[in-house]
């Protein structure tokens, strides 16, 4: 186990990129702490398999270095690199049993047979397979395969990281959620450092302490599931996870404070300085229908069942509200109120207001 | 309430005429002429199962079926591995693929007769290429007109270069169908090239390698057009396979009812071996 640092790490899949949009990981420095269960979150073609594949050794970057516990590993290929990867489809060796899966990277590394049961056995039970060691790992059913190919990643006892690019794109919707627990429970049992990639947020924040927000090549944002959704660094981190997500409202910035056409909007706290395209962010959760406020038409209203989710346009913004009861009519207009606390400005999609000190 | 009727046997009935004219009749008129004798004339004598009796104990059927199963046993035994290591050896992506595709694809596109002729000239000792430079540059004896054995190497090396592309073409498609992924894992897990050849390639070829198994035994069983082009069958009757003797049985001598009985024998050989085949190798899945 170790902790992983990449640094100042670019990748192209051109062999000469010119410009920042000729890569596909445009300048990234994480420290990945060792024993972290770490989610890579981000939409299809954001760059996070590329990441991955970087860290596993299958890709070597264009720039930049990775390190594990200090010691340079950039050139290594993956088998010295001792990490273990789980794919989006299970990979397992169709001829062997489920027993000799476990046991091939053990083997191809001349572990002691008795060692090799040992752990075999260990992992078998962690996992619940060890009623099915002795038949043949072709015919088991999706969910299992994937819990083989898991339990290869597992089986050495000294990976430096175990990852997990979308592992659970092929399962049942009704086996996912028990495979995820059992992925949090094996995390929490044998403490090795985890990456799990996935562009679905309810996996990224069940799984992890720290979810890493990516978007065209770049990390917005790195924080547990609390901070990316209190608090989103990005629009985009505001926009990618929430249900609906965070609405964001072009606005102008006047003397310091925040006006939509001529209503001031009351935000966190003071107003960094700055130039550029400036927009108000607030989730729905924290958009009220009041008797005052900013007006808006409703265009619909989506029961989801815990609340109802109103759609209301402010203009020609989209503006959802969470509202328990007392739902308007579509085609009603209704007047919006934001929590001050909870409503921040953001400047080229960055967020820049700060929090407690409140705007004169 | 269901209603049950007949109507279905209307839909399978141009298959069952189809197959009745071209397989079931043709050989019901085989079965005929495997338990007469004829001497022309529409004359014809029951003989009852003289004709395979006979046969089965003859020495010259032995010997044929001997030659035959030499000769398929050998050429399975270069084709299948060559064909695997061929398909192995070619590019998965880029220019060189359709190139490698087309020109592996060359051989089986030249009619059998053609093959054979082709074969023919090339061994001619003193024009052939071949030929010429074996007996003239190399200094190596060859005449597969006069010597067994030469002619022996010269027909399986014509079946090799003429079917390997088959299985290798077969294998490739295999191969490609392989995710990425499996590849990957394997380098994660330390496994080495052999491993992944024994664990990942070979299981995922195994399909195709089966039809492939399959077409070229009974293929390569029923061979007839090239060596009969190109050896005639001998030197002297050392390269008369199966059916290169049947063909001198029922047309050469005429013995319509031994024939008749031979190629019954011999059908129900390739068949036997064919589902011998089939089912040891699919009897894990």
């Amino acid at each position: 186990m170790a902790k992983i640092t990449l640094s100042r790490l670019r990748h192209s899949y051109l062999a000469n990129p010119a410009g920042p949009e000729d890569y596909a990981l445009k300048q990234i420095d994480i420290d990945w702490q060792d024993g972290g269960a770490y989610a890579l979150l981000g939409p299809s073609g954001c760059g996070k398999s590329t990441l991955l594949n970087i860290i596993s050794g299958l890709l070597t970057p264009s720039e930049g270095s990775i390190l594990f516990d200090g010691r340079d590993v950039t050139a290594l290929p993956p088998v010295e690199r001792n990490i273990a990867q789980v794919f989006q489809f299970p990979v397992i060796y169709d001829t062997m049993t489920v027993y000799d899966n476990l046991a091939f990277p053990l083997r191809n590394r001349g572990v002691a047979k008795d060692k090799v049961d040992a752990r075999v056995r260990e992992i078998a039970g962690m996992l619940e397979v060890t009623d099915m060691l002795q038949t043949r790992a072709a015919g088991l059913s999706p969910d299992n395969k994937q819990k083989i190919s898991m339990g290869r990643g597992l089986v050495r006892d000294d990976v430096n990281v175990v990852m997990f690019d979308e592992p659970l794109t092929v399962i049942d919707p009704h086996l996912k959620w028990k495979l995820r627990s059992k992925l949090k429970e094996l995390h929490q049992r044998v403490r090795a450092t985890m990456i799990y990639v996935t562009h679905d947020q309810t996996e990224a924040l069940t799984f992890a302490d720290q979810v890493v927000v990516m978007q065209e090549g770049e990390v917005v944002q790195i924080g547990t599931p609390v901070e990316l959704f209190d608090r989103p660094a990005h629009t985009f981190v505001g926009h990618f996870i929430g249900s609906p997500g965070m609405n964001v409202l072009p606005c102008e910035v006047r003397g310091g404070a925040a006006y939509v056409g001529d209503d001031r909007i009351a935000l966190e706290g003071a107003v960094a300085d700055g130039t550029g395209a400036t927009q108000i962010g607030v989730r729905p959760e924290f958009v009220s229908i009041a008797g005052k406020g900013l007006a808006a038409t409703v265009r619909k209203v989506a029961d989801v069942g815990r609340h109802f989710v109103v759609e209301a346009m402010l203009g020609d913004t989209r503006v959802n509200a969470i509202v328990e009861h007392s739902v308007p009519e579509q085609g009603e207009t209704v007047h919006l109120q934001f929590e001050p606390a909870q409503t921040r400005l953001y400047r080229d999609g960055w967020i820049a207001s700060v929090p407690g000190e409140m705007a004169a | 309430m269901k209603v049950e009727n007949q109507k279905a046997w209307y839909f399978v009935m141009p298959v069952l005429l189809l197959v009745a004219f071209n397989a079931l009749i043709p050989m019901m008129t085989v079965v005929n002429y495997s338990v007469q004798e004829t001497f022309g004339d529409n004359l014809f004598f029951w003989q009852g199962l003289d004709w395979f009796e006979k046969l089965l104990r003859s020495e010259r059927f032995h010997a044929a079926l001997g030659r035959q199963f030499l000769f398929t046993g050998t050429i399975l035994a270069i084709e299948v591995p060559l064909g695997v290591i061929i398909a192995l050896a070619m590019p998965r992506k880029g220019f060189w693929v359709p190139v490698c595709l087309v020109t592996m694809a060359l051989p089986m596109l030249i009619p059998w007769n053609v093959v054979g002729a082709m074969w023919n000239i090339f061994t001619l000792p003193d024009i052939g290429l071949l030929g010429y430079v074996m007996n003239h540059t190399l200094g190596i004896n060859y005449n597969m007109t006069q010597d067994p054995l030469a002619a022996w190497i010269t027909i399986i090396v014509m079946d090799v270069w003429h079917w390997t592309s088959l299985v290798a073409l077969l294998s490739y498609a295999g191969l490609v169908s392989i995710p990425d992924a499996y590849y990957q894992a394997a380098k994660i897990d330390g496994a080495s090239a052999w491993s992944v050849f024994r664990f990942i390639q070979l299981p995922k070829m195994k399909q195709v390698l089966i039809i492939a198994v399959l077409l070229r035994f009974m293929d390569s069983f029923n061979i007839y057009t090239e060596p009969f082009v190109l050896t005639g069958g001998g030197p002297g009757n050392s390269t008369t396979l199966l059916s290169i003797d049947l063909e001198k049985m029922a047309l050469g001598q005429f013995d319509l009812g031994p024939a008749a009985a031979m190629s019954l024998i011999y059908f129900a050989i390739t068949l036997l071996a064919s589902w011998l085949f089939y089912t040891l190798m699919t009897r894990n899945n």
